[in-house]
This record gives structure tokens, C-alpha cells and sequence, in this order.
């Protein structure tokens, strides 16, 4: 197969690229999927960063 | 050669590399932009990065070097590269570790499994063991870069490896991980450019694939016998079964650095850089199509080197090289393509080397600043950012100077170690963290341990790659290795140190009590 007489290479060649369409398909199929979190991380990002900055303020004096 | 030539695309590609770095810089202003880039990174920016770090020259000169002489049964690895180090990595790892790093405000790595097993112990000596493991490996990613200069620009090895330390200085220590991503996304993409032009160039060359592979397949005879007695059966065939090649290849090269990779500091941190698993979702495409072209075509191409050279001066690649593995694929490229593509590959490796190393170094100065410097002195803010960076100087320092002494042959050891190390210290406690609710802060604890000391044992006592050039075990015990008979000696740490952690992780997790549930409330909100 492929040239090659060892099944253990030919089949890891071909592994390789099936690895590599699972990849692709598995992207393709959830392109649009789980960026519903967004909305209350960036809530709490927002809190967090307010609480960092006035760390900041109060250590360095910033 | 036309050297001016080179040298105009060189600069410019620097200078696209230090705008980067400097965009970098400019949009960072606190240690979450510093150290995780804002959390907000785009999914391509975040895939190619996380696959330009993953990729260095030490696997498409080192491995593609060893694909050379041990010939295809390296694309073990590459299937591993792509399932375990892609799909599994974004997938189970990457979506935990994104959000549980939220929810914990996590920047680091240590810092992520510090926080989620409560123990600042965990956090500083998980620096300790990346800021002290990771120079191996960082220094072999400098060698291969400056080889592939020394061997292209004609220059001095000494003089490659420090220029080039010193440019990736100048964006890491100002620019942060930002800096860091934006360079690795530049990086990856040319990467992926001449990556796909040496794999058509070379199965082109070869009359086509079929009979590329054929060609190569009918060398087997052509093995020298000093290396079919180490069990080498050919270049498109395992190394036979139990042989010391084989050992080498399944153990170290394959398992080692194929599992190692989900554990990795360096790469983990990238998970926590976007903002929903959406981003991650296309990285898993992104990257997955990376990883086949960097190091699917490296090995693919070192082994078919040997049919090139056998057309051309009647030799098998690993005696062209000298002996010299790690310069298969450099004198490959120089002889085998034309001019403007060696100008196109050196700014391959050259990207792929700097991505790799930019990265390295930011891990190692976070190691420094944010895990052991603030965990150890209570002290947040502004001066461990500076800490950081002093640290990233240090980690710089430390490889060049390993860069000068390491011996030849090192580039895809030095990697196979670290990456070794990483999945025996790390991994049962970082599967643990994200999805093992009963694991305890002293079964964590155990299983980093117990890791990290039979590794380190292990490279000392048993593995006689290490043993031998090392010398502490002659020294002690007037003996090259504890156990001497075979397979021991070649066997890698990791078949013994994973599987050990793992029990310790498990055995003293059972025995102590578990976590406080307001803890792991706080840990997994939102996780599904």
C-alpha cells in the first residue's frame, strides 16, 4: 500500500491524515458552538479587572 | 547563495517580528494582558500560536533529522501530535482549563493548578521544576536555529546562537505574552507556506508519492549493520520489536513527547487566552491542519531524504550528515532545492525556532515572577511583571550558555526530555484538577513528586542515554547504570514515572479527605 510493505506504516500514514479530517470536521460542524458564555464571563472580567486596578492603585500608587 | 538577498528578507522579517512585538506592548497595560494576553485572543491567533510553540526546529531539524535515520515509523508521533496534541488537548483539556482558569483567575499554569488544589506549594514548585526543566529544552531549539544559520548564512555557530537570543529578548521581555502570540501567528503561517512547498517539492522530486515511498522502501538492504544490529529494518518499517531502536522510538520519541504535550506550561497557558470554547472549537480545525503540515511533512521528508541522496551521491542521508542527525535535514534542504526555497526555509526555521523560543522564555519568567517570586512573598502587581521579565533575561542567559556546551545529537533528546518530565510531574494532577473532584491537595501534591523524583531518578540511575553522559551514577556506584540488563536502559522514564504518579495521585487522594465543596463549587461554576 502507498508503496510501503510494513501495514504499521502505511497505517499510521493514513492515520495521520484521518486524525487531520476529524480535526477539520469536528471544527466545521462546531464553528458557531459555545460562545453563549460570553455575556457573564465578561461580566465577571469586567468586576476582576476593576478589583485588579485598584490593587494596583492601592500597591504601586497608580 | 546571494547573502544580501537573504539578509534583506531576514531583516524584514524581523522587523514585521519587533512591529508585532511592539503592537504587543502597546495594548498591554496589567499582568492579565502580560501573562494570558487579555483573555480575548482570536481563534486564529490563538491556534497557529499554540501550534507554531508546539512546533520547533527541534521537530522539523531534530525529529525530521531522526525520521531520517530511523526512517517513517516517526509518524507515530505525528498521529499523536494531531490526536493527543490537538483534538484530545482542545478538547478535553482546552475547554476545562479555559474556564476553570476564569473562574480562578488563573495566568499560569502552576498558578491554575495552585489555585484549584488550594496549595501554594504546588504553584511555586511547579515553577521551580519549569524554570529549572525547561532550559534543556529551550536550549535545543537555540541550537537547531543557529545550526541551520551556521550551515545556510556561512556564519559562525557561536555568533548565530547569540543574535538570535538577543532579538527574541527584545519582543518577549517587552511585549508579553501579546507580543508573544502575535509573532507566533506571523511565524506559524510561514511556517505552513514552506512546510507545503518542501512536501511537493520533495514528493515531486521523488517522481511522485507511490513511488517515492517505493524507493525508499527498497533501500532496506542498504541499512548499515552497525544499525540493523540496534533492530533498524528498514526505512519505511518498525524498528523490530523489543530492539533498542524500538525502545527508543515507541518510548521516548513516541510516547514521551506524544503524551507529553498535554502538559505542557507553555501550551496549557494558551487555553486561558479566549473568551468562549467557540474559539477553541476552530482552533481544533486550525490546528489540526498545522500539525499535519509541520510535522507529518518533516518526517515524511526526512525519510525520503535517503533516497534522494542514495540518486544522487550513492549514500544513505545519516553518512552525507557525517553521523550527524541533527544536520540531515539542513544539508537536505541546501542540496536538494533550489535557491529561493533555501531562502524561504531559513525563514521557516528561523520563524519556527522563534515562536518555540519566544514562548519558552515567557513561560520560564512567569515560572520566576508570578509563581515562585509572588507566591513566596505575598507581593502582587507591578514588581513581579518586572520579576517576570528579569527572569525571562535569566532563562535567556541559562540556555545560551547550554547552547555552547551540549553535545551534538542532542536537539530531539533535549526535547523528549522536557516534554518527558512535563507529562510525569503534570499531567495526572492536571487531569485530576479539571476533572477529578475528589483528587486532594495532598494527592496532587504526591503525584507531582512522586513525578518529578522518579524522572529525575531515572535520567541519573537507569535511562543510559542520560546516565552515561551525566556520570553521577558511575561516580556513586562505579557503574554506568543500576540495571544493566536490557530493556531497562532503554527504557524511558515515562512508562515508569506517569504510571507511579498516577498511583500516588490516586492511593493518597483516596486516603485523605476530599475538598471542601465551596471550593469546588467555585472552581467549576459554569462548567459542563
Amino acid at each position: 500500500m502507498l508503496g510501503i510493505d510494513d501495514p504499521w506504516i502505511w497505517g499510521v500514514y493514513l492515520l495521520c491524515i484521518f486524525s487531520t479530517l476529524l480535526c477539520l470536521v469536528y471544527g466545521l460542524v462546531n464553528w458557531n458552538k459555545e460562545g453563549e458564555q460570553e455575556a457573564l464571563e465578561e461580566k465577571e472580567e469586567e468586576a476582576w479587572e476593576e478589583s485588579e486596578e485598584e490593587m494596583q492603585q492601592k500597591e504601586l500608587g497608580m | 547563495m546571494n547573502l544580501l538577498l537573504l539578509n534583506i528578507i531576514i531583516l524584514i522579517y524581523l522587523l514585521a517580528t519587533l512591529y508585532l512585538g511592539y503592537r504587543g506592548w502597546k495594548s498591554t497595560k496589567d499582568s492579565e494582558g502580560y501573562l494570558v494576553a487579555g483573555r480575548k485572543t482570536h481563534p486564529y491567533i490563538m491556534a497557529m500560536s499554540y501550534g507554531a510553540t508546539f512546533i520547533s526546529t527541534s521537530a522539523i531539524v531534530g525529529f525530521g533529522g531522526n525520521a531520517g535515520l530511523f526512517g517513517m515509523g516517526l509518524l507515530w508521533l505525528t498521529f499523536l501530535n494531531i490526536f493527543v496534541g490537538i483534538f484530545i488537548a482542545f478538547i478535553l483539556y482546552g475547554k476545562r482549563t479555559r474556564k476553570i482558569g476564569h473562574n480562578l483567575n488563573a495566568m499560569t499554569f502552576p498558578e491554575l493548578l495552585g489555585k484549584r488544589f488550594d496549595s501554594r506549594f504546588i504553584q511555586y514548585f511547579s515553577g521551580i521544576v519549569i524554570f529549572l526543566g525547561m532550559p534543556l529544552y529551550a536550549s535545543v531549539v537555540l541550537i537547531g536555529a543557529a545550526r541551520f544559520m551556521e550551515t545556510t548564512l556561512a556564519i559562525d555557530f557561536d555568533v548565530a546562537l547569540l543574535v538570535y537570543s538577543v532579538i527574541i529578548a527584545a519582543y518577549v521581555i517587552w511585549g508579553g505574552l501579546r507580543g508573544v502570540m502575535y509573532t507566533d501567528a506571523m511565524q506559524g503561517t510561514i511556517m505552513f507556506v514552506g512546510m507545503v512547498f518542501l512536501l511537493f517539492m520533495t514528493y515531486s522530486h521523488l517522481s511522485g508519492i507511490v513511488p517515492a515511498h517505493q524507493a525508499l522502501t527498497d533501500m532496506a538492504n542498504l541499512v548499515p549493520a552497525k544499525l540493523a544490529a540496534l533492530g533498524h529494518a528498514g526505512w519505511t518499517a518498525m524498528p523490530v520489536l523489543g530492539s533498542t531502536w524500538w525502545w527508543t522510538l515507541v518510548s521516548t520519541i513516541v510516547l514521551g513527547v506524544g503524551i507529553g504535550v498535554l502538559a505542557m506550561p507553555q501550551l496549557v497557558v494558551r487555553f486561558m487566552t479566549v473568551k468562549s470554547n467557540r474559539e477553541l472549537n476552530r482552533g481544533v480545525l486550525i490546528g489540526g491542519i498545522f500539525i499535519l503540515m509541520m510535522t507529518g511533512v518533516a518526517f515524511t521528508v526526512g525519510a525520503l531524504s535517503n533516497v534522494y541522496f542514495m540518486q544522487k551521491l550513492g549514500n544513505i542521508s545519516i553518512n552525507v550528515a557525517a553521523g550527524n542527525a541533527d544536520s540531515i535535514i539542513p544539508i537536505y534542504i541546501n542540496a536538494a532545492t533550489p535557491e529561493w526555497f533555501v531562502y524561504l526555509f531559513m525563514l521557516t526555521l528561523l520563524a519556527a525556532a522563534m515562536s518555540t523560543s519566544s514562548s519558552q522564555f515567557h513561560t520560564q519568567g512567569s515560572a520566576i515572577g508570578r509563581d515562585i517570586y509572588e507566591t513566596l512573598t505575598h507581593k502582587k502587581g507591578g514588581k513581579s511583571i518586572l520579576v517576570t521579565r528579569m527572569g525571562i533575561i535569566a532563562a535567556m542567559i541559562i540556555a545560551v550558555t547550554l547552547g555552547y556546551i551540549l553535545p551534538e545529537n542532542i536537539i530531539a533528546r533535549g526535547t523528549a526530555i522536557f516534554f518527558g518530565l512535563c507529562a510525569a510531574a503534570f499531567l495526572p494532577m492536571y487531569t485530576s484538577a479539571l476533572y477529578w473532584k475528589r483528587a486532594t491537595k495532598a494527592g496532587a501534591i504526591a503525584g507531582l513528586i512522586t513525578g518529578t523524583a522518579v524522572t529525575v531518578f531515572w535520567y541519573l540511575f537507569i535511562h543510559k542515554a542520560e546516565a552515561v553522559p551525566l556520570g553521577i551514577c558511575k561516580m556513586l556506584f562505579g557503574r554506568d547504570v543500576l540495571i544493566a540488563s536490557m530493556p531497562w536502559p532503554v527504557v524511558d522514564p515515562i512508562l515508569v514515572a506517569l504510571p507511579m504518579a498516577i498511583l500516588a495521585t490516586v492511593i493518597v487522594s483516596l486516603m485523605t479527605k476530599g475538598p471542601r465543596d465551596k471550593h469546588l463549587a467555585e472552581c467549576f461554576r459554569g462548567v459542563k
